[in-house]
């Protein structure tokens, strides 16, 4: 088995600038001390796989991207990519990769579209009257021909990051890192963006692409597998079919009720193996869901939100989603 | 159908087309908006003016001949002062902080993480800064030409070529070195830039003949030897001796010839010096988490 990426007891952690270390400590009379944004991970992703992380802000998941792009390097440990150690032979790498950030402002708003994704092409080798063909391509499929010869700071949100899509595609990559790609993107741009990577590996053999997001139906509906990751550890490794069966002998359910006054009763409920709260924008309504080792301890929950003197708004038992997949994990909602 | 790329696998062609990428940026990009014109080729007259107003009224109502070329050659020295200055600005606020602004943009994680060299991606910043700036430095030499009426004696072009073009490769080897440490400190850059910009101006003779300080006291051969490490000054008195003979050698420093060695010198040595602190600092940078901070 060729693996695209291999990590063991990868591990970084940042340690705070001594300066801003002293003037926090001393202002605010707390202790700061180093972040450990990995832990100790030990992940393998097959070429040709379409990977994904999942995982809430903060998790690592960023710091694991740019360690795999020799942008970072570990503190403790091992990555490989492409066979590769990302420490001792960078070069090799980089002529294999590339990379994509979500809500990247990349590139130079004087240059027109094509001009700029060609500007990349060429740190990468790529011959220029290939690389303006293939620009011409990827415009086309991205729906941005028409944007071809606009200044890149004329484009809106959407177009930049399909921009950065093509320029991520156009130098042909072997192992491609997308970092939240469709952060913050409409509809319409979103499916334009995933359904050309599903494309891409499924039709190209051996390429593989890593793709962060917290976005779990992006998670399901793209990954052939993916790893759950809190808090710079990793979870758990598995399609996402696999993921959720695990919850098969629990029960799911969504409650929407008023603002409940004490949340943490539930933690003790028996029956109740964990939930996550979210509220809406206005904080008018609270929004329960609770992962059930034990289905009848529904009615105790309701009970309690009735005693609180809260109303129940809606009240559903659902198919499990990798959300409560995470809920089950975690014990916390990914947003 | 699917367009089949090729690419290359030569470091050199690879190198060659990287820098040219990011040379295009300022040879194509930066030229496209004619605001340029004013802004950058016009504006600088107005600095230029004010120190030819000055020497004009010294000799106003001068009629002996020798008087007139003198007049010429301050004036001629103030002109080609503004051009260098063009240069220098380029180098210290778009050169050595380019990195700073990539990083803020986004840009130098993709640098980075490129399989070109760092040098070229440096390289590209400069040769496409130096078309850039020349083209807007030439267009203030012509305009200061016509505007204040200074008529050169050039006697040796070759020599002009190769002092200018020498001292340029050793002024923006001197911006790729700030241009890693900048990478390094980030926005305390500025600081740096801003504390650099005036006493350089004075030391360097942007607006008087490096030479004159041997006139203000055994102090100023040392504060004009001290501004040699800045390859501005050296350059400029060098174009200002084969520019103006006659006036210059009444200010003469070091001869045009020394001036071209040390600038040779100064070139290698500030090339390599970039080099190898932007390998020391890039290595610093990942190890520290200051390449991406941006997008932690």
């Amino acid at each position: 088995m060729e693996l695209a990426v291999e990590t063991r007891d990868l591990t970084r952690v940042f340690k705070p600038k001594r300066k801003l270390l002293h003037r926090k400590n001393t202002e605010e009379g707390g202790e700061e001390g180093p972040v450990t944004a990995l832990d100790r991970v030990d992940m393998e992703i097959k070429a040709g796989e379409l990977f994904g992380l999942l995982g809430p802000n903060g998790a690592g998941k960023t710091t694991l991207i740019k360690i795999l792009c020799t942008l970072l390097l570990p503190t403790s440990g091992t990555a490989k990519v492409a066979g590769f150690d990302v420490t001792k032979d960078a070069l090799p790498i980089r002529t294999r990769i590339n990379m994509v950030s979500g809500g990247e402002t990349s590139g130079y708003g004087l240059l027109t579209t094509r001009e700029n994704i060609w500007m990349f092409s060429q740190f990468y080798g790529v011959s220029s009257k290939s690389a303006k063909e293939k620009v011409d391509e990827l415009l086309h499929t991205f729906g941005l021909w028409d944007k071809r010869n606009a200044k890149v700071r004329t484009l809106s949100s959407g177009q930049r990051q399909k921009m950065n899509m093509i320029r991520g595609f156009v130098t042909d990559p072997e192992i491609l890192f997308l970092d939240e790609p469709t952060l913050g993107l409409d509809v319409n741009a979103s499916r334009v963006i995933r359904e050309y990577v599903m494309d891409w590996v499924r039709k190209n053999k051996g390429k593989t692409t890593l793709l962060t997001t917290h976005y779990m139906m992006e998670a399901d509906e793209m990954c052939d597998r993916l790893a759950i990751i809190d808090n710079g550890a990793i979870l758990a490794v598995d399609t996402p079919g696999n993921l959720k069966r695990r919850l098969k002998k629990e029960t799911t359910f969504r409650i929407e009720v008023d603002p409940l006054k004490n949340t943490n009763v539930f933690k003790t409920m028996v029956g109740v193996k964990n939930f996550s709260l979210t509220s809406d924008g206005g904080a008018s309504l609270s929004k329960l869901t609770f992962i059930l080792e034990d289905e009848a301890a529904v009615s105790d929950i309701v009970s309690e939100v009735v005693k609180q003197g809260s109303k129940i708004h809606y009240l559903q038992k659902s198919e499990p989603t990798l959300e409560d997949v995470f809920v089950s994990m975690v014990g916390r909602s990914l947003e | 159908m699917t367009v089949e790329l090729t690419k290359t696998t030569n470091p050199l062609a690879l190198n060659v087309r990287a820098a040219w990428g990011r040379a295009y940026v300022r040879v194509v990009g930066a030229n496209r908006e004619p605001s340029w014109i004013f802004f950058d080729g016009l504006l600088p007259l107005l600095g230029i003016a004010a120190y030819v107003f000055i020497y004009q009224g010294f000799f106003v109502g001068a009629t002996d001949p020798a008087a007139l070329v003198a007049l010429n050659a301050l004036v001629g020295f103030v002109v080609l002062g503004g051009v260098m200055i063009a240069f220098w600005l380029n180098v210290l606020w778009s050169m050595a902080s380019q990195l700073y602004w990539e990083k803020e943009i986004g840009n130098l994680q993709l640098y980075m993480m490129a399989p070109m060299s760092r040098m070229a991606l440096l390289g590209g910043m400069a040769i496409g800064g130096m078309v850039m700036t020349s083209v807007r430095a030439f267009t203030t030499l012509i305009a200061g030409i016509f505007v204040f009426g200074v008529a050169f004696q050039l006697a040796d072009p070759l020599l002009l070529l190769g002092i200018f073009f020498v001292t340029l490769i050793a002024l923006y080897g001197m911006g790729m070195m700030f241009a890693s440490l900048y990478l390094l400190w980030g926005r305390e850059a500025w600081h740096m830039s801003a504390l650099l910009e005036e006493p350089i101006f004075l030391v360097s003779g942007f607006y008087f003949p490096i030479g004159a300080f041997d006139r203000v006291g055994a102090w100023g051969r040392w504060v004009a030897i001290g501004a040699s490490i800045i390859p501005a000054a050296l350059g400029l008195d060098a174009l200002r001796q084969l520019l103006f003979p006659v006036s210059s050698s009444s200010f003469l420093f070091l001869d045009v010839n020394t001036e071209f060695l040390v600038l040779l010198v100064l070139a290698v040595f500030f090339l390599v010096l970039a080099r190898g602190t932007l390998r020391y600092f890039e290595t610093l940078a990942k190890r520290e988490g200051r390449l991406t901070s941006r997008h932690q």
